[in-house]
């Protein structure tokens, strides 16, 4: 007898156990541990590799910036790519933190982004090949670009020519998560205009940032990722340093006229960008970036070799 | 407030004087809000909320100038700022600094013109720039190309006094070390900043402490206000955040008042001679000796033809002056030998009547 398995499900006489398959796979993950790929995109001096080793808890990245007089000014945006495993409670994190060095640092900073589109379509293109050889790899080691972090400069104005050109050609091929930088310089009104700002120009040249809207998407997803919308850009502050507020030992920045505290939502949305990042949404965007952005790049790819194909047997007859 | 013998003599003081200021900085670094809090008024009207359709819309630089009269203890300044908005805010900013360079010689050539004239304009207005307020980005880090591009290229024509600006996004630690390290930059590549010059043999005690803390200061960290927030009942211009408030008029938080005092005060004179007897006179002597090589090297370039021609000019009418000059002295000669016989004629005549008696 056929049954239709939405409308009627058969009701179990007694218990299976097929339910214990998501410790089934939680145990193998945990074995394989996770990959985790984000990229840093602004001009130096932001505080980038400061925010990333805030996020992950740990020094983990130098900053590029130009320190030293005899250090020459970089004249390209160079590609700097840093692996590192982070554990905690047993899960496996191997984190790889690609930095863009050079990027809006120059007084000419024509097709700057080249380099930067460039190495994430390459990222593609590599596990592209890796899949369609015949004897391919188990696990293929993923390189694609999960996260692009873009960091926003706290002019207070509006983006800048050169944001919104390069918010354009990332947002097409990466999952882009925009920031303000140093935000500790911008009083909570001038934040707010200045987020309305870039929304309302983000929105005028229909840049399509993370997280998407899915069909798959039940209620308290759709609440989640409006709420997270919202926010967006996130206002942040990043900081190595522990300073003790009311006895309790925070990550912040002292002054001569206040203690910012990183981890204060009255002061900064470092715990939003955080926890959006590594607690609701890390899962998702490595996700979003195989269905969506390594799709879209594979079918264009498969589309052009075909097309290739197809002229070149129409050459030969 | 004031020191009377930096000031000059009384005249000066009644009449007051005149300072022209640049200020050089891409947008977002406080430049805007500076020159309001410096003048204590809305001097540069608040950037006009642009359609959001305009944001990728590269303007290119702009130079606008605004005169202010301020009263400084008693002391009449009439202040010109020129503002450069659009500065470092395109993709592509090499033709920003030739705009800025180009306004900069263009007031040079406006006193050389007028200096050749025979009959100058007595209401001659002098645009000449006394100083460049360069704002640097509070980076953390070491000179962007540029700021290194910027003050090297301008250097030659103004006294440059480089400035951090929205300075309040540094711990004083982080403040104290990028201070340092952009003095090394600076140093390194060799860029002649105004760095507050004092003759240790030469000058007296005050002057050399008075100059060498506003050099230790450099490049003076700045915070722009405009509205005033009020912190344990007094009313201070601040910036009000959640974990405090930042004082414009407070040493302790910037820089803003030690560099106003140099400014208007103590320092303008010196910019202003320095531009006059220096940086003007080095132009002078480049724009005409490019003009009579020229003139031997047989390069006919529209602008050297221009320049050979006011050359020419200028000679023929120094020639005519000459020539003035001389007939002047001779006519006077004749007239003093005239005088000098009459004198004689009477001497004799008085004599010839004391013997007549």
């Amino acid at each position: 007898m056929s049954v239709d398995a939405e409308s009627t499900q058969p009701i179990l006489q007694s218990y299976v156990g097929f339910d214990s398959i998501t410790s089934q796979i939680e145990k193998k993950l945990l074995k394989r541990g996770f990959q985790f790929n984000v990229m840093v995109v602004g001009q130096s001096g932001l505080g980038k590799s400061t925010l990333i080793n805030t996020i992950f808890a740990s020094h983990l990245i130098d900053s590029k910036g130009r320190t030293q007089p005899d250090e020459p000014t970089r004249q390209t945006v160079e590609i700097h790519s840093f692996t590192e495993t982070i554990v905690e409670r047993g899960v496996k994190l191997r984190l790889n933190i690609v930095d863009t060095p050079g990027y809006g640092d120059q007084v000419n900073n024509e097709n700057c982004w080249e380099p930067i589109i460039k190495y994430i379509k390459d990222q593609h293109s590599s596990f592209l090949r890796k899949e369609l050889t015949a004897m391919r790899d188990r696990f293929i080691q993923d390189t694609r670009i999960h996260c692009c972090l873009f960091f926003i400069s706290p002019t207070g104005h509006s983006l800048k020519p050169i944001d919104i050109v390069v918010l354009k050609k990332l947002t097409e091929v990466v999952n882009v998560v925009p920031v303000i930088a140093k935000s500790d310089s911008l009083t909570i009104e001038e934040r707010i205009a200045f987020k309305h700002r870039i929304k309302e120009e983000m929105a005028f040249h229909n840049i399509k940032l993370y997280p998407y809207e899915s069909d798959e998407d039940d209620e308290q997803d759709a609440a989640l990722n409006e709420s997270i919308q919202d926010l967006i850009p996130f206002a942040v502050v990043g900081s190595e340093k522990t300073i003790v507020v009311d006895g309790k030992p925070v990550r912040g920045r002292q002054n001569r006229w206040g203690v910012i505290n990183v981890e204060n939502e009255n002061h900064c949305e470092f715990i939003h960008l955080r926890n959006f990042l590594t607690r609701t949404h890390l899962q998702d965007l490595i996700e979003t970036t195989s269905l969506i952005h390594y799709e879209s790049f594979r079918s264009k790819q498969l589309l052009a070799l075909k097309e290739n194909g197809q002229q070149q047997q129409q050459q030969q007859h | 407030m004031s020191h009377p013998r930096r000031l000059g003599n009384r005249k000066n003081v009644k009449k007051g004087f005149q300072f022209t200021l640049m200020v050089v900085g891409a947008s977002g670094l406080g430049r805007t809000t500076f020159i309001n809090t410096l003048c204590d008024a809305e001097v540069v009207p608040k950037r006009e909320c642009d359609e959001p359709e305009m944001a990728h819309i590269e303007e290119g630089i702009k130079i606008k100038p605004y005169t202010v009269e301020l009263d400084e203890d008693g002391v009449k300044i009439s202040l010109t700022v020129v503002d450069t908005p659009g500065f470092g805010d395109m993709i592509d900013n090499e033709y920003c600094f030739q705009e800025i360079l180009g306004y900069l010689e263009q007031q040079y050539d406006d006193i050389l013109s007028e200096e050749s004239r025979i009959k100058r304009n007595r209401r001659f207005r002098d645009n000449r720039v006394h100083a460049l307020l360069y704002f640097i980005a509070p980076t953390g880090h070491s000179l962007r190309e540029i700021d290194i591009e910027l003050m090297k290229r301008l250097s030659p024509r103004i006294n440059i006094i480089p400035v951090i600006g929205k300075s309040d996004s540094l711990t004083p630690g982080e403040l104290a070390d990028f201070k340092k390290r952009v003095m090394e930059d600076i140093a390194h590549h060799k860029i002649p900043i105004y760095n507050f010059p004092y003759d240790p043999e030469e000058d007296d005690d005050e002057t050399v402490e008075e100059n060498s803390e506003l050099r230790s200061l450099l490049p003076f960290a700045l915070i722009g206000c405009e509205e005033e927030v009020t912190v344990n009942g007094r009313k201070v211009r601040g910036r009000q955040y959640p974990w405090g408030v930042v004082e414009v008029d407070n040493p302790q938080h910037c820089d803003f008042v030690k560099l106003r005092y140099a400014l208007l005060s103590s320092h303008f004179q010196d910019l202003k001679e320095i531009t006059h007897d220096y940086l003007y006179e080095n132009y002078r002597t480049e724009k005409l000796s490019r003009s009579t090589d020229s003139a031997s090297d047989n390069e006919s370039g529209e602008e050297d033809e221009h320049s050979r021609l006011k050359e020419e000019q200028f000679k023929k009418e120094e020639g005519k002056l000459k020539e003035m000059e001389d007939r002047v002295q001779r006519e006077l000669k004749e007239k003093q030998q005239e005088l000098w016989t009459k004198e004689q004629q009477l001497m004799s005549l008085e004599a010839a009547q004391v013997q007549v008696q």
